[in-house]
């Protein structure tokens, strides 16, 4: 077991809407990452991925609120701090954030170099032009990226030169933890490859020592991460390796996600794709008990009263069904 | 689908375009052939720029062709006459990767069902059987149509926007649909949903479907026949598992290694596991936990 780079406990994060509705979107989620591992989370759309990524900054700032929790990041509480505070001292150096739209996130009107400048001065106010430009040569040579990158604009480069030059920008300053929010879904497959292949990189060398990698698309995950956990409704509901989640999936929501995996590969044609019916809770008003009850095939009648804790299982696994492991085993295998 | 006679509904011959001339001209699709045969399941795929999207819109006939010649059902295209374009239009549609501007925003959801109505000579039918169609259509791609009406397509959700896209194409029962990646906005979960219901939709009114997508696992899945596109051209084309599983052209082999999968991990990847058939389908055993 390795040191424990970034734990979170019981945290919770909501949207205040414009008429003042609190919108939980994200729910009580507890998790640890381990040096030199990566955690990878799936989940349909407005699952609250992408608003846990957020959260996990300790930067709020309106319409998301910050409710409860702790954020552990290395040894230090970074979730009751000043924005300032983290912003100066947190973001960038201890966690690095590469959004959606990392495409977007490039001003057309400056040089690359002061991107990097930008995130280095806002650290290291006293850092000479000559230290950054170092830096910065070194750091693209090592990832692959041409060094006359640079001295470009946003515009002169491709999607995927973008996507790359945006993550190594962000991992200048060596962060302990990277999120990575969909670095890849605007690419073709190519690209993404060339992306992943940074980021893996980038672990391997040791300029980031973890990694938190979120996307709806399984087969992209099983292939970059260590671990899954699954996201529905703002809760985790499963968490797993990654061989266990994509091949031996526990709860009924894992289940319905991992059968919607498509893959070019001999056999994927004989395999019919399930489709999970319904769609997901409104997160204003969560409903009592298991929020994936309304949708789930194996429900109970206390599976809508009763609420459903967090279990932990052998070999690192979790789940939050209330359904036991064997009788849900016997379910899946007398269906196939 | 019937292997006996099989009656060609879309073919071209050296179909070519060219954007812009002289120096700075860019041969976006470059001569290109193929047959699509009536009831076939065609995927078309490419990364991006490699002239999937300009060859769909010469399909539909929203741009010209420079060279060449498209056949539809057995005779020569002719669409000059806006006249003509609408007819030809009854028998190809399309449904785009974004649902949110393939509306009018002007037109509730009423007006784009009715005028699907209207297209195939509904015009004179009574009020009530205009809602039965509609009705009908709304339940086949599972949305309610008493929670359709009098609403505008942007308080749909992407997925229910896509859904009522399909419902379009119920009415209109074309001969082709061209699907021009309609499933690479939503997520892997509704993509099932649509996937399903396409495939629904084909098995009732028999018509032809093209996918188009960069998506080659989609390819594999839903598709008898497959066509890879590199810059313009056709590199290979044939048959799902012919292409995907035994690939010949080089390009076809960079996409495939390129893309994730499952069972054979990239090579950087610390997944170094690969499975068998037999794993893979087999349930896996339960885990004995001894207190």
């Amino acid at each position: 077991m390795g040191k424990v780079i970034l734990e979170v406990n019981h945290l919770s994060t909501k949207y205040i809407t414009r008429f003042g509705e609190g919108v939980y979107a994200v729910n009580d989620v507890s998790f640890k990452v381990e040096e030199g591992r990566s955690l990878g989370i799936a989940g349909e759309s407005g699952c609250g991925k992408s608003t846990l990524a957020l959260s996990l900054m300790g930067y709020y700032f309106a319409p998301l609120h910050y409710i409860k929790g702790d954020i552990i990041i290395d040894g230090s509480n970074i979730s009751n701090r000043h924005p300032d505070d983290v912003r100066k001292n947190v973001l960038g150096n201890e966690i690095a954030y590469i959004p959606q739209a990392a495409m977007n996130a490039l001003n057309p009107t400056q040089r690359i170099i002061r991107f990097i400048e930008d995130v280095i001065r806002a650290h290291n106010p006293k850092a000479t032009k000559g230290d950054i430009y170092d830096l910065a040569r070194e750091r693209f040579e090592i990832l692959n990226l041409p060094a006359d990158t640079l001295q470009k604009h946003a515009v002169e480069l491709s999607g995927g030169m973008k996507q790359r030059t945006v993550i190594a920008v962000s991992t200048i300053l060596s962060p302990k933890i990277l999120i990575a929010d969909e670095p890849s879904s605007a690419l073709d497959v190519t690209s993404q490859k060339m992306v992943i292949k940074m980021i893996h990189d980038l672990m391997e060398l040791g300029y980031i020592k973890s990694m938190i990698f979120i996307t709806h698309e399984l087969p992209l995950l099983y292939n970059v991460t260590d671990d899954i956990m699954v996201m529905y409704a703002g809760q985790i509901v499963e968490r797993g390796s990654a061989d266990q989640m994509i091949f031996d999936p526990l709860h009924p929501y894992s289940k319905g996600l991992m059968g919607s995996i498509i893959v070019p590969e001999d056999g994927t044609r004989d395999v019919k794709l399930t489709a999970i019916p319904g769609t997901p809770p409104n997160l204003k008003k969560p409903p009592d008990g298991c929020r994936f009850a309304p949708r789930c095939k194996y429900v109970k009648p206390q599976c809508k009263t009763a609420s459903v804790p967090f279990e932990e299982l052998c070999d690192g696994r979790g789940s939050r069904c209330i359904i036991p492991e064997t009788e849900l085993r016997e379910a899946y295998r007398n269906e196939q | 689908m019937s292997n006996e006679k099989k009656e060609l509904c879309l073919s071209g011959t050296g179909v070519t375009k060219v954007f812009g001339f002289g120096e700075r001209k860019t041969v976006a699709v470059d001569h290109v052939d193929f047959s699509f045969y009536s009831g076939e399941l065609i995927s078309i795929v490419g990364e991006s720029g490699s002239g999937k999207t300009t060859l769909v819109k010469m399909l539909l006939g929203l741009i010209s062709v420079t060279e060449g010649d498209i056949f539809f059902m057995g005779q020569k295209r002719d669409i000059r006459s806006h006249r003509k374009k609408k007819e030809y239009w009854k028998g190809i549609q399309a449904i785009f990767q974004d649902p949110f501007s393939s509306y009018n925003i002007f037109k509730k959801i009423d007006a784009v069902l009715l005028d699907c109505i209207h297209m195939r000579g509904g015009r004179g039918l009574s009020k009530e059987k205009k809602i039965e169609m509609m009705t009908e259509a709304c339940r086949f791609v599972n949305l309610k149509y008493e929670e359709m009406t009098n609403k505008y397509p942007f308080e749909l959700s992407g997925g229910q926007m896509q859904r009522l896209m399909i419902a379009r194409i119920f009415l209109l029962k074309p001969k082709i649909l061209l699907a021009d990646e309609p499933t690479s906005m939503i997520d892997a979960c509704s993509r099932a949903t649509i996937l399903d219901m396409l495939m629904e939709l084909r098995k009732e009114t028999g018509m032809m479907i093209i996918f188009i997508t960069h998506d080659i696992g989609l390819a594999y899945y839903v598709s008898d026949s497959v066509y890879i596109m590199e810059r313009g051209k056709i590199v290979e084309f044939g048959s799902a598992n012919e292409v995907i599983l035994n690939p010949k052209a080089e390009y076809t082999k960079r996409l495939l290694t390129d893309v994730p999968k499952i069972h054979e991990p990239w090579e950087f990847s610390k997944r170094k596991r690969p499975m068998t058939q037999e794993e893979r389908f087999s349930s896996p055993q339960p885990i004995n936990i001894e207190v």
